[in-house]
């Protein structure tokens, strides 16, 4: 099976060594190893490096290498879903090579082209549409090559195995490696070339094992945490110890072992230390003051709730307005009138976040976890005084990211540490730091209105929503502004922006509205609590409150919950989807809840769907409730994933199950106390 | 400075000179390059920094290297060859727990499996054939943000069936 290496073993290596590298040192790659990584590491260079790289250039996509193997660089990263071996399977087929000629080469500013990294689902999507075109384009630059050495015409030509040769004719045959093995292809992505028919895939669409599992369950698999740079010193943070409170002072004369530095700037506070566990110990040893703060934050949900539905918003958006909704309430025969809520919760990722910094005068080094590498380019040349030139920023496998958690943070922070001591500097967080500060998928306080005529009929559906924006902490880190760094010292704007908390769904009735309001929370910016993407930005709290309040409808109309939606559901595809989720799922009509019951159990059924950015999902669930103790269980998911074209379906099943299980886990226990 | 601490890693003798109260996870990974066990939460809460000390699966970022003076530990890296050491299997040979992690693709972003993947196997290796029920006890003290706990179970009921038939 080809190899995951090109992140690992390549990030020290400037673009022309790189393909110096592919050249000529191709066996020491053929095996990923956290050694191979680290040997090549090793060798980091001091740039500077291009401005960018180019997207229209071929070269900037596809390398092939004297031997033969090809490198495909892309912006983006792989989260842990496996996507790796996905653009290697769209690779070996456009360019009709075999799966393990491919190494897939990612999340490096220096190398590869800027996609901004991962996130809403984008590396399939975008990823691997520019791998699929890039492929086909080298793929006919090739056979350009091949004619004229062949000295046929291109339209006699076909491709296999690594090679171009004449149809019919399979011994007049040139490898890619003879036509441009170890150089530059030199031509622009013209966005002419077609890529395969789907008829055509060998690999593509295929339940390929992933690549990555292996390395993963033996240890070979190497994370940023695992990352070293030689000479490079360890640091933890002290955080307030509440939001808000401000850092009065430090003892600086405390003696503490290995301790070299202590770096200090308005509320921000680290401790830089030889060793990592000196760094443990004297970030809880340091004698630190700070001044105790005014309560911050709404004492309970209850009163944060209220104060998000009792707070004049500082803007609101309203679409799908049909009909008159007041009016319509107003009238209407029976009524629905509910509430909603949904936390604050943490990404909570497995490990806190680490990152390594290495700045000096003339350059910076950044090797971050999470999954956007590109914009931090120029909040790292901000926060360390050079140019975007004199900065690379290089993406190493994180513990899990499900949009911007503490990440990119933790970036800032190694970078402004290694700026301040001169060194490169090792940042790990502790648990309570990404637990604690990790920005959070914002709260919210959701109003649903409903309500039916005289003949039973639903008639009106009215969403409102007061929250914070999903992007307080912006989804990129590209100004020194965003980070919780620049907060904690102080004086420095952030490019907060506006997500509104509203619904995907296409549910027609005669009446409807849709709005959304946002409540000011500037003052959450140097604090834990800063809302930010959390898997499917306000997905969970919007499609949780719609969902059930077409149940609730559907309760009310004493109808089928499927029924009913398929009944009000305007588009056709998510009306299949519903229903291949039912059907699957071996759904019995009737209106819900039964009143079957043995003992303190009593089962019951839902089913909840929702569209996102081309996707479309409907989920059944069966659940268990002991009514004595209120224990609920999950029994069954049935799960219709339509996402289009799918890749690989192995690792798309993976990553299905495993969002059932966060979802279950958020929908089920999970709130951030504060 | 004390003298240093004598104990066998992976099969290999090593003398580490740093404080014995130093947590085994550090040692481990910056003294002695074992990056299988990793820092999740350095309270013993998560199980990311399991490794086996004379056969026990045990949490090192809380068991200081006085602990392991002396003893064998086994990082995710030295598994299968201990394994293959034990059965006098053939060289390249996994752990069955490896192998079936492979199987049913138990992993996301994996930064978790070191955990699973050593506890169940510590377990299983005393106990092959083990049940459902005695494996969710078993692995009831392990976490994973991303989500991979289904495929997880198969994998390693699939290894205690097929350590089962081994001991046979």
């Amino acid at each position: 099976m080809s190899a995951h290496i090109g992140l690992n073993s390549l990030n020290g290596l400037s673009r022309r060594e790189f393909l110096t590298a592919m050249g000529g040192m191709v066996v020491s790659f053929a095996v990923p190893t956290a050694d191979a990584a680290h040997a090549a590491i090793a060798s980091a260079r001091t740039g500077p490096w291009p401005e960018k790289i180019a997207a229209d250039a071929l070269d900037s996509w596809l390398i092939i290498g004297a031997d033969g193997r090809v490198t495909a660089c892309v912006g983006k990263i792989d989260a842990g879903m496996g996507i790796v071996t996905s653009f290697t399977q769209i690779i070996a087929d456009e360019l009709d090579v075999p799966m393990e000629s491919v190494t897939v080469h990612m999340g490096d500013t220096a190398t590869t082209p800027d996609q901004r990294g991962t996130g809403s689902s984008n590396g399939i999507i975008d990823g691997g549409s520019a791998l699929r075109n890039a492929g086909a384009e080298a793929r006919g630059a090739l056979m350009a090559m091949a004619a004229i050495r062949l000295n046929v015409l291109a339209a006699q030509l076909t491709t296999a195995d690594g090679a171009v040769s004449v149809v019919g004719m399979p011994d007049r045959r040139i490898t890619y490696a003879e036509l441009v093995g170890g150089k530059r292809f030199d031509v622009k992505v013209s966005g002419k070339a077609t890529p395969k028919e789907a008829s055509q895939y060998r690999f593509v669409g295929k339940p390929i094992p992933r690549q990555d599992v292996e390395q993963k369950v033996t240890g070979k698999y190497a994370y940023m945490v695992d990352f070293k740079l030689p000479g490079m010193l360890h640091a933890r943070l002290i955080r307030p110890p509440q939001a808000g409170a401000k850092l009065l002072g430090f003892d600086a004369k405390q003696k503490l072992p290995g301790m070299v530095k202590v770096v200090s700037r308005g509320d921000f506070l680290a401790v830089v230390c030889t060793r990592e566990e000196q760094a443990v110990h004297a970030a809880n040893a340091l004698k630190v003051k700070w001044a105790a703060p005014a309560p911050m934050f709404s004492a309970s949900y209850d009163a944060l709730y209220r104060h998000l539905r009792e707070t004049k918003p500082t803007v609101s958006e309203e679409n799908q307005k049909t009909g008159d909704v007041q009016a319509a309430f107003a009238k209407a025969a029976t009524k629905l009138d509910v509430y909603y809520e949904y936390p604050f919760q943490s990404h909570a990722c497995m490990g806190p976040a680490c990152a390594v910094a290495d700045v000096s005068r003339e350059r910076a080094q950044v090797w971050m976890g999470g999954q956007k590498p590109y914009p931090l380019r120029k909040a790292v040349a901000e926060t360390a005084g050079l140019t975007q030139e004199q900065v690379r920023v290089t993406w190493l496998p994180g513990p899990g990211s499900y949009g911007m958690n503490d990440a990119d943070d933790a970036a800032i922070d190694a970078a402004f540490i290694s700026t301040e001591i001169g060194k490169p500097v090792r940042l790990q967080y502790s648990r309570a730091d990404g637990t604690a500060w990790d920005p959070k998928g914002p709260p919210s306080a959701i109003h649903m209105r409903g309500g039916l005529d005289e003949k039973g009929e639903a008639i009106l559906y009215h969403f409102e929503s007061h929250g914070y924006s999903g992007r307080t902490r912006p989804s990129g880190t590209d100004s020194f502004g965003d980070s919780l760094a620049a907060q904690l010292i102080g004086g420095f704007k952030t490019k907060s922006t506006n997500l509104f908390q509203l619904p995907s769904e296409s549910y027609k009735f005669a009446h409807k509205r849709r709005a959304a309001h946002l409540i000011d929370w500037t003052q959450s910016l140097n604090t834990g609590l800063r809302t930010a993407h959390l898997r499917d930005p306000d997905g969970m709290a919007t499609c949780f409150a719609s969902e059930c309040f077409i149940d609730e409808l559907a309760h009310t109309a004493r109808m089928d919950p499927v029924e009913f939606r398929l009944k009000h559901l305007s588009d056709a595809r998510h009306k299949l989807v519903v229903k291949a989720a039912a059907d699957k799922a071996g759904w019995h009509a009737r209106p819900s809840p039964s009143s079957r019951k043995t003992g303190p159990i009593v089962t019951g059924r839902g089913l909840a769907y929702a569209p996102r950015a081309g996707s479309v999902v409907a989920i059944v669930a069966e659940v268990e409730i002991n009514i004595d103790t209120g224990k609920l269980r999950v029994t069954r998911f049935v799960a219709a994933h339509d996402c289009g074209f799918v890749i690989n379906p192995t690792s798309l099943v993976g990553t299905v199950e495993a969002n059932l299980m966060q979802a279950m886990s958020r929908a089920m226990f999970e709130a951030v106390q504060f | 400075m004390a003298k240093p601490t004598r104990l066998t890693v992976n099969g290999k003798k090593v003398s580490v000179d740093v404080p014995v109260d130093t947590p085994l996870l550090y040692v481990l990974r910056n003294d002695l390059d074992q990056h299988g066990p990793r820092f999740g939460c350095g309270l013993a809460q998560c199980g990311a920094c399991t490794v086996h000390v004379n056969g026990d699966a045990i949490r090192s970022c809380v068991t200081p290297l006085s602990a392991v003076a002396g003893n064998h530990v086994t990082t995710l890296e030295g598994l299968a060859e201990r394994f293959v050491e034990r059965r006098k299997k053939g060289a390249g040979s996994l752990h069955p727990v490896q192998t079936a992690f492979i199987e049913h693709q138990a992993a996301q972003c994996g930064y978790c499996i070191n955990g699973w993947v050593m506890t169940a196997a510590a377990y299983l290796d005393k106990k092959p054939g083990a049940t459902e029920a005695e494996i969710r006890e078993a692995l009831s003290g392990l976490q994973c943000r991303c989500g991979s706990h289904m495929s997880i179970m198969r994998a390693v009921k699939l290894a205690s069936a097929n350590m089962a038939k081994d001991a046979a």
